[in-house]
């Protein structure tokens, strides 16, 4: 029988997952373990939590992990950093912990040039609280609070565009998506060693939440690619 | 025959039933359980309804701060929150106290501190209270089930209009997603809502004063409004009090489990009572004192490690002899068995 490989900082004990089947945080959180492995940053490395079902991989990792208040994340990690300079503080959170009510903390992360690396997971809702729209919502697109896809914008929220707006020279921004992990991983990467470097990174990654948009596996995958017109995948600033 | 005008409702939806026989046409919010489907609830109402104005805010702050921009302009507008979002909605409701404003908002309890857990405590009672920099000019009610949720939501915007303080209806998620058959047909009359500008005249609001003695004169006015409407506002239940010789202290939900556990103690022949404040504040101390007059015991029943025991404390202060008990639990359930065992092992010892 062949055993999943499964990274090395994941803590055996988190087991069962605590997702729903088709979440894209299981794809997320194993393939960020891998890039923990392989980079064998695990002994320095600080994971910092935010509200909505990422809270959920509070004891995913063999990691101190602290999970935070909701848009809180980013400058909590922030101040882990600053006092412990040698440490690698990675932050994660959801679209409206990022692009909501955290906005202003992320931005002033961002520009302060905080060598903090945030990843941010775009599944166009507020799935932790049954399905409610976010920033990302895109236009016409129906969620517990859009009925019919009224209340939606018209424009999408293009949350890496708008920090690439403010950030040093070194920064890196990208989008990801979980349809694409090796792509996903690499960028993963290139946001931990910006950190490195001393330099602010953020990866967003458009992720899948079959339970709320009400989708089969065929569909989760299909309007996840339908989100990646709106939300351009690749690197926006390095 | 009688007819049954019951429904079976969940307490949030009694709740938005209560908003709209109330006249509300305003709602800003974010979503946070156990409220959420208050916020989602009034988006569907408002999809069908061009008369209602929804907006989803980006913080809860933000939804405040809009809903006191609704009410600067003529609105009947509220919001919900819970938990970590009612220590963000401080901001806005300490702005609402300053300038007196009618904020109503729904608070669903749950455990604290931090996101704690997602459905129920009463820990947010002094929050509700005295949560802002000042002085807890707000009126604070207490539901302890569906009927009264729905009675006490439309009165909450009558006393808010009525008064212009800010209002809080401080529930629990039990109460919020507990479906139960309640009668939502009962109204009463709404009081129109005017705006504080676009009327004619220019009026410039502020909260910022240069000077100690500016400020005192402004906050003894309130205090003077406060405790006149407070008069008229307050509300409480004493049950079997009378002759009782323990009376158990309770309110919102566990209010509720104490009644029954008290009617059947009573039909055990124990001499025991209830009194249960309807309103937290302001507080009804004559009653509370009222109801403690015989006691030999006092036996305070909370959700949380002494929010209401320390009210109670201090409004018997020097009135009574009786001996203090305490069945606290918090963040957790209070059953009508854990009371009914607590009053055995009291009267028994």
């Amino acid at each position: 029988m062949i055993e999943p490989r499964i990274p090395r900082v994941v803590n055996p004990e988190t087991k069962p997952s605590n997702f729903c089947p088709g979440c894209g945080y299981g794809i997320i959180l194993k393939t960020l373990g891998q890039v923990i492995d392989e980079m064998e940053i695990a002994p320095r490395t600080v994971f910092g939590i935010d509200i909505g079902c990422n809270l959920l991989a509070w004891d995913y990792y063999n990691l101190d992990t602290i999970q935070t208040h909701h848009g809180r994340v980013t400058s909590t990690i922030t101040g882990y950093k600053r006092a412990q300079r040698q440490s690698v503080t990675i932050g994660l959170a959801g679209d409206g912990g990022l692009y909501a009510i955290g906005l202003q903390s992320l931005l002033h992360t961002a520009h302060r040039d905080e060598a903090v690396t945030v990843i941010g997971v775009n599944n166009s809702i507020y799935a932790m609280t049954g399905g409610q729209s976010a920033p990302t919502t895109i236009y016409h697109e129906i969620t517990d609070t859009t009925p019919g896809g009224e209340f939606t914008n018209k424009r999408p929220f293009l949350g890496p565009e708008l920090v690439a707006d403010v950030v040093e020279k070194g920064a890196f921004v990208a989008r990801a998506s979980v349809n694409n992990i090796p792509n996903m991983k690499m960028l993963m990467k290139r946001a931990i060693e910006t950190q490195l470097a001393g330099h602010f990174a953020l990866l967003e990654i458009v992720s899948h939440c079959p339970t709320n948009w009400r989708t089969d596996a065929k569909q989760t995958i299909e309007f996840t690619d339908k989100l990646a017109e709106t939300y351009k995948l690749g690197v926006i600033c390095e | 025959m009688k007819t049954d005008n019951r429904e079976l409702l969940t307490g949030n939806e009694v709740i938005l039933r209560a908003a709209i026989a109330a006249g509300a046409d305003f709602f800003a919010g974010y979503p946070i359980t156990p409220t959420t489907e208050i916020l989602s609830g009034w988006a569907k109402l408002a999809a069908k309804d061009k008369k209602l104005e929804f907006i989803q805010m980006e913080d809860e702050t933000a939804s405040g701060m809009a809903v006191i921009g609704a009410l600067l302009a003529g609105k009947k507008a509220w919001t919900t929150t819970a938990g970590i979002g009612h220590v963000l909605m401080q901001d806005p409701l300490s702005l609402a106290e300053s300038l007196r404003l009618p904020f109503v908002m729904y608070v669903g309890q749950r455990g604290g501190p931090s996101t704690g857990t997602v459905i129920y405590s009463q820990q947010e009672l002094t929050l509700a209270r005295y949560g802002g920099n000042g002085e807890g000019l707000r009126i604070v009610y207490a539901p302890s089930n569906a009927e009264e949720l729905y009675e006490l939501t439309q009165k909450a915007f009558d006393t808010a209009w009525k008064y212009r303080f800010p209002v809080i209806i401080l529930g629990d998620g039990y109460l919020s997603k507990t479906l139960s058959p309640v009668d939502v047909s009962k109204t009463i009359p709404v009081i129109e809502s005017q705006p504080y500008f676009l009327n004619g005249q220019i009026k410039n609001m502020r909260n910022c004063y240069s000077i100690e003695e500016e400020l005192a004169e402004h906050l003894n006015f309130l205090f003077r409004e406060f405790a006149e409407a407070s008069r008229e506002i307050v509300l409480s239940e004493s049950y079997k009090t009378t002759d009782a010789e323990l009376v158990v202290f309770a309110w919102g939900s566990v209010g509720f489990a104490a009644k029954v556990a008290v009617a059947k103690l009573r039909k055990q022949g124990l001499k025991v009572g209830l009194f249960r404040p309807i309103t937290m504040r302001p507080f009804d101390s004559a009653a509370a004192i009222k109801a403690a007059s015989k006691a030999k015991h006092i036996l305070v029943a909370e959700s949380s490690a002494g929010h209401f025991g320390r009210i109670v404390r201090e409004t018997l202060a020097g009135t009574s002899d009786a001996a203090f008990i305490r069945l606290y639990k918090p963040a957790e359930a209070i059953t009508v068995e854990d009371i009914m065992e607590k009053v055995a092992e009291v009267l028994h010892d």
